[in-house]
């Protein structure tokens, strides 16, 4: 019965966390690493971390990181339960994306468009060769990158704006009267989803979880022929009005990354034939996640457009519903938990369903 | 730069508030409970927060204990029906800590029992709040997955399913079967689930003269079952609800009408029988009640 | 929103986590036991037209999450500005979209039927009103019957509208759509639930 850690529960549990807290500290014979190196050099970590978490702090990031001992969800799950506890001042203004002080932009459906394709910093054509170098003792110091001759132009236009004059882009701006954004951390899951409440939920929701079905989507089922209308990386900054000044205040700067995907819309009695798009932002420089997301957000119209949703990642309610990984990652684990009354109910019934079984089997044979 | 001084510090000793939650939080839930009371078996849908429990683990049975809890009560905390169990342990220290309210093993002094998938032996006591920790509260879920159309069950009282799927385990069992979370409908309108509880538990809510609270955080539910409410338990005329029986008695305390857990006591086949309410068995044996085994090492380690 | 004037707002519970919680509990109880008496007496100085029960009230349930509808005895006085002030909740003018309602001494300005029942769905969107009662002894005996008596309760409230057991007869004939209704009387509440029947004792 050691298993039920029978009176010794509570110093069990003591122990435990001892143990745990050396096994995070590994060997001594090694400095420890520091909450800043995990913030400058595991950088994308910390961005997961903060999207998944819905928490911009790179450095409580950073800190939920070296706490989990890079157990990704777990560090999700810490900033997450750090934020629950922090009271809530409002919404802010939308952040105005086509101002953002653009590091990298590319654009898969133009050979150009204004502004030019700014790659910046990308694994994309990095050839995936192990660079031993870095393993060197004493670190490694990589050459400074060359500058350009001229900096970027401001206001960089988006996709959208490129389509605006021609009206081939479904349009999707709020109403200047629109409602407070749903928030899901204060109020539950409804359906039909709004697109507030389903964009909220993505941009919370699991990188893998997300690229698995967007990827599923690809391969047909429940394809959208998207296409990459544009990705952008930069820093914007973040405005909010408090309803007792009536004007806007900028209370940071972010860095996001904003994914919309094209995908053809044939059109109705209503809409002639135009582009749909599918949208992904997440804090930090996360575009696998950004354009899982996209993809993912556009397979989700098929409610609106009416299209019968046949295909995992076109049904809302197993999308949204299965797509944090907090939610998830508890509920696959609460199986760890003891369950032997329960089992002990289904043994029983288990064990006489054989008994009878068996009995009849036996009365079977002898009559044969 | 690296986290600075003072908010390492808030982060190492926070000022949590009392029972942890925040003010607003409490209000929410509370207006929620009042819902949940007032229909009894519905499931109120409310704003669950994120907890320093994983989900799964506890944290609607815990939000709803944090938002009625108040120093003047006496908390006890079981899983399997035993306050011994690590996830009691871990609940009870928390409440201990974060709400400085006395804890109990005994049934008779709390005044607030959080349980996970057992109902005390003990006959409750009017003024008494169970606190039932739910991971998943819709009862139709396994047979429809989608909550727009099992609410609109709900909605309609149309349980059909239910009772289909009843009648289908009737033919392949010849018998109801269900075990445990077995579904039943609150005074003659909703059907609810009773939580993982083995149904030897569910004659147990019937006109109970304690008020019950059902929390399920992760799916963001909270439902009730009010004192004196009744509870029925789905079954047909020609085959009818029935709880489990033993053939054995408690090793320890000789309880014939309890709850048993099974303990393997080799790879042989020979096992032992023991109350699944360690509060209860304990009792019993102070009591003098002596089980076949009594003297074995668990009376030690459970009493 | 006019402006609050802040200058005779009766202040609001000294110790707002404890008391709060306690008249929570007071409330849970009654709610669950429908008929009994919760005493929410916790020294409130309750605002001119509510009792001191019903201002406990308040100051547990309401916050800016709340549309709180005032009868016509209560709105635009001391209790419009004790609300405002405590709970920060928004003052609506209509009566179906409020999560909570409170009546003064004028209960037949808030009739059930104006309140939102909530829908088939959820049930739980709906408006929980506060009556005012002049006395919870001497009036018509009501008998109830229902979730969280054991037989029979009965009270006999005064202050009451003329068409109350009708009004909830048509309340309770909706459920589990319905609004459910706390009376208080100087610090005591009575809590009648949606859920439960009521007839004049020998109707």
């Amino acid at each position: 019965m050691a298993y039920v850690a029978v009176k010794g529960g509570e110093q069990a549990i003591t122990n435990a966390h001892a143990l745990l807290a050396e096994d995070r500290r590994g060997s001594r014979d090694v400095p420890e690493v520091g909450v800043d190196q995990i913030r400058a050099q595991l950088s994308l970590a910390v961005d997961r971390v903060m999207g998944e978490g819905s928490c911009y702090d790179r450095d409580l990031a950073a800190l939920a990181i070296k706490q989990s001992r890079g157990d990704l969800p777990e560090a999700i799950f810490l900033l997450r339960a750090y934020r629950t506890t922090l009271p809530r001042f409002g919404f802010s203004d939308p952040i105005a994306t086509e101002q953002m002080a653009v590091r990298r932009r590319v654009s898969a459906a133009f050979k150009d468009i204004p502004g030019g394709q700014v790659l910046g910093p990308t694994f994309d054509y990095t050839h995936r060769l192990l660079d031993f170098a870095l393993a060197a003792e004493g670190g490694h110091l990589p050459d400074p990158a060359a500058m350009a001759d001229a900096p970027l132009a401001d206001d960089l236009p988006t996709i959208a704006s490129v389509f605006l004059h021609e009206d081939l882009l479904e349009h999707e701006t709020p109403a200047l009267d629109a409602a407070e954004p749903y928030d899901l951390t204060r109020e539950p899951m409804q359906f039909p989803a709004t697109r507030d409440q389903r964009l909220q939920a993505l941009a919370r929701g699991d990188e893998g979880f997300l690229l698995s079905l967007a990827y599923s989507s690809q391969r047909g089922w429940g394809s959208t022929h998207p296409l990459c209308g544009e990705i952008r990386l930069g820093d914007v900054s973040v405005e909010f009005t408090p309803p007792e000044l009536g004007f806007p205040i900028e209370l940071a700067d972010l860095t996001v990354t904003e994914c919309t995907m094209l995908s053809e819309f044939e059109g109705s009695m209503e809409h002639p034939p135009q582009y749909a798009r599918g949208y992904g932002l997440t804090f930090g420089h996360c575009e696998r996640k950004a354009m899982s997301m996209a993809i993912v957000d556009r397979a989700l119209k098929a409610a609106e457009n009416a299209v019968d949703q046949v295909h995992p990642v076109q049904d809302e309610e197993f999308v949204l519903y299965h797509s944090d990984n907090v939610e998830a990652s508890g509920f696959v684990q609460h199986l760890k938990l003891p369950h032997y009354v329960d089992f002990q109910a289904s043994l029983q019934f288990v064990r006489k369903l054989r008994r009878e079984w068996a009995e009849a089997r036996s009365a079977k044979e002898a009559a044969e | 730069m690296s986290v600075q001084p003072t908010a390492q510090a808030e982060l190492t000793a926070p000022l949590y508030n009392f029972a942890y939650l925040d003010e607003q939080t409490k209000r929410m839930i509370r207006r929620t409970i009042l819902k949940a009371i007032a229909i009894p078996g519905y499931q109120v849908p409310f704003g669950s927060r994120e907890m320093p429990v994983p989900y799964g683990w506890g944290t609607g049975g815990i939000q709803v204990t944090a938002s009625i809890i108040g120093r003047s009560d006496v908390f006890k905390c079981i899983d399997q029906g035993a306050d011994d169990t690590t996830n009691a342990v871990s609940i009870r220290r928390f409440f201990a800590k974060i709400a400085e309210v006395a804890v109990t093993e005994s049934t008779a002094e709390a005044t607030i029992i959080q349980t996970r998938h057992r109902i005390p032996e003990k006959d409750l006591q009017e003024g008494q709040v169970m606190v039932f920790q739910v991971p998943q509260p819709e009862p139709l879920r396994g047979l429809e997955p989608r909550e727009t159309e099992t609410r609109a069950m709900h909605a309609y009282e149309e349980y059909g399913l239910q009772y289909v799927s009843l009648y289908e385990s009737v033919s392949a069992y010849r018998r109801i079967a269900a075990t445990a979370s077995y579904p039943v409908i609150v005074d003659e309108r909703y059907l609810m689930s009773p939580s993982p509880i083995p149904k030897f538990d569910n004659p147990k809510l019937h006109m109970s003269p304690a008020l019950m609270l059902f929390g399920a955080g992760r799916e963001k539910r909270i439902y009730a079952v009010p004192p004196y409410t009744r509870v029925r338990s789905l079954d047909f005329e020609d085959y009818p609800f029935e709880t489990q029986r033993w053939d054995d008695v408690c090793a320890l305390c000789g309880a014939e009408e309890s709850y048993l857990d099974e303990v393997v006591l080799d790879d042989q086949g020979n096992r032992m029988f023991v109350c699944s309410d360690s509060n209860h068995c304990g009792e019993r044996r102070a009591e003098g009640h002596v089980g076949p085994m009594a003297d074995h090492a668990l009376a030690g380690a459970t009493s | 929103m006019s402006p609050l004037d802040l200058s005779a707002v009766k202040p609001g519970f000294a110790d707002p986590v404890h008391q709060s919680q306690a008249v929570f509990r007071q409330v849970m109880q009654a709610m669950s036991r429908p008929g009994t008496r919760a005493r929410l007496d916790l020294d409130v100085k309750p605002p001119e037209g509510l009792d001191a029960a019903a201002a406990a009230f308040a100051l547990t349930f309401l916050d800016i999450d709340t549309p709180v509808w005032l009868s016509p005895a209560l709105a635009g006085g001391e209790t419009e500005t004790f609300v405002r002030f405590h709970c920060g909740c928004p003052v609506t003018q209509s009566p179906a979209s409020a999560a909570f309602a409170f009546a003064g001494r004028d209960t037949a300005s808030a009739p059930l039927s104006a309140f939102n029942p909530g829908s088939e769905k959820y049930p739980d969107q709906s408006t929980t009103l506060v009556l005012a009662c002049s006395a919870f002894d001497g009036g018509p005996q009501l008998v109830l019957e229902g979730p969280g008596i054991k037989l029979v309760a009965v009270i006999s409230p005064v202050g009451l509208p003329a068409t109350f057991i009708e009004d909830w007869r048509q309340n309770q004939a909706r459920f589990q759509c319905g609004v459910d209704l706390v009376l208080t009387c100087g610090s005591e509440a009575i809590c009648l639930p949606r859920s439960i029947r009521i007839e004049l004792k020998g109707a």
